[in-house]
């Protein structure tokens, strides 16, 4: 463990601002593209049902 | 048991698979990244010239290495799509590239943000720094003509030139540092030498890597699902799916 204390880990050495901002950046994206990803099947799961189901009353 | 790999080829056979396959790999990066960032933020020393900026590094090199590994194997599938004209190699391309372009944002910005400290700019016009960015044009490029081009089948072909054109980008910015002088670094890790860092922070790097890898895998499987259901709307076995029919 290479840290006295939280305060020290999350100062990063004075770096918090460029280190933090990376994580953040790359966990951000991370969740935004698996939430589109969620969404982009939803609303086709959607579309499809709808569909789907025009047809069936035709 | 012997196992047809060909009948995966159809969409119809790879869609429940990629479907059974993706929770895992996603599950298999969670745990690897909570693994690396551990070592990465606990175990690993402080940087001895850089203090704890190159911390960066567990996110930069992962992103870095990934925006180019993905690049190649989404041309490596453009290529079999056009040789042996598989609709699914063209899905697959597709589905590749926005997660691919995502790794080169993250690489292109973390970069950024180590640069400030260690070298005093966010952004120098040097050759690594701009062929990866000329990556990420090339990403958006492929998405962009394959959504502009109307018939299906001719946006694969004409998207999968693209991409095979823009392969030669890929050794640019991986021997950039090498073939002209550069502000940024020369590679830590190579196949020819021991890598020139702790034994530590090399294996939260290689660690965050393959959870980079594994995320890659399950978000390009997600996607290709969705892209799949797009193209085979019309079908039937898609409107016999239970998740469709319901």
């Amino acid at each position: 463990m290479s840290w006295a204390n939280p305060q020290a880990f999350f100062a990063m050495g004075g770096y918090a601002m460029y280190v933090w901002g990376s994580y953040g950046l790359a966990a951000v994206c991370i969740a935004l593209e698996l939430w589109l990803l969620r969404r982009r099947r939803r609303t086709l799961l959607r579309t499809l049902g709808r569909t789907s189901g025009e047809r069936e009353s035709e | 048991m012997t196992v047809n790999l060909w009948k995966y080829a159809a969409p119809q056979a790879f869609y429940p698979l990629a479907g059974r396959l993706a929770p895992w790999f996603l599950a298999l990066a969670a745990a690897l990244a909570a693994a690396g960032l551990y070592v990465g933020l606990f175990v690993a020393p402080t940087d001895f010239q850089q203090g704890e900026s190159y911390r960066i590094i567990f996110v930069h090199v992962p992103a870095a290495w990934m925006s180019m590994f993905i690049y190649v194997v989404m041309a490596s599938w453009c290529a079999v799509g056009l040789i042996l004209n598989t609709r699914l190699s063209f899905m697959m391309a597709l589905a590749l590239a926005p997660t691919g372009a995502m790794f080169t944002f993250i690489a292109l910005w973390s970069g950024s943000l180590w640069g400030k400290p260690t070298w005093g700019a966010w952004w120098v016009w040097d050759a690594r720094l701009t062929s990866e960015l000329i990556l990420l044009f090339l990403y958006i490029g492929f998405m962009a003509l394959h959504a502009a081009i109307d018939d299906v089948r001719r946006a694969d072909r004409a998207a999968a030139l693209l991409a095979l054109v823009g392969v030669v980008n890929v050794p640019i910015i991986y021997f950039s540092v090498k073939w002209w002088n550069t502000l940024h670094q020369g590679a830590s890790v190579s196949l020819t030498r021991a890598p020139s860092m702790a034994a530590t922070m090399l294996v939260g790097m290689l660690i965050m890597s393959l959870a980079a890898w594994m995320y890659a895998i399950a978000a390009s499987l997600y996607r290709l699902r969705s892209v799949i259901l797009e193209r085979e709307a019309h079908v039937d076995w898609v409107r016999q799916l239970p998740e469709v029919s319901a």
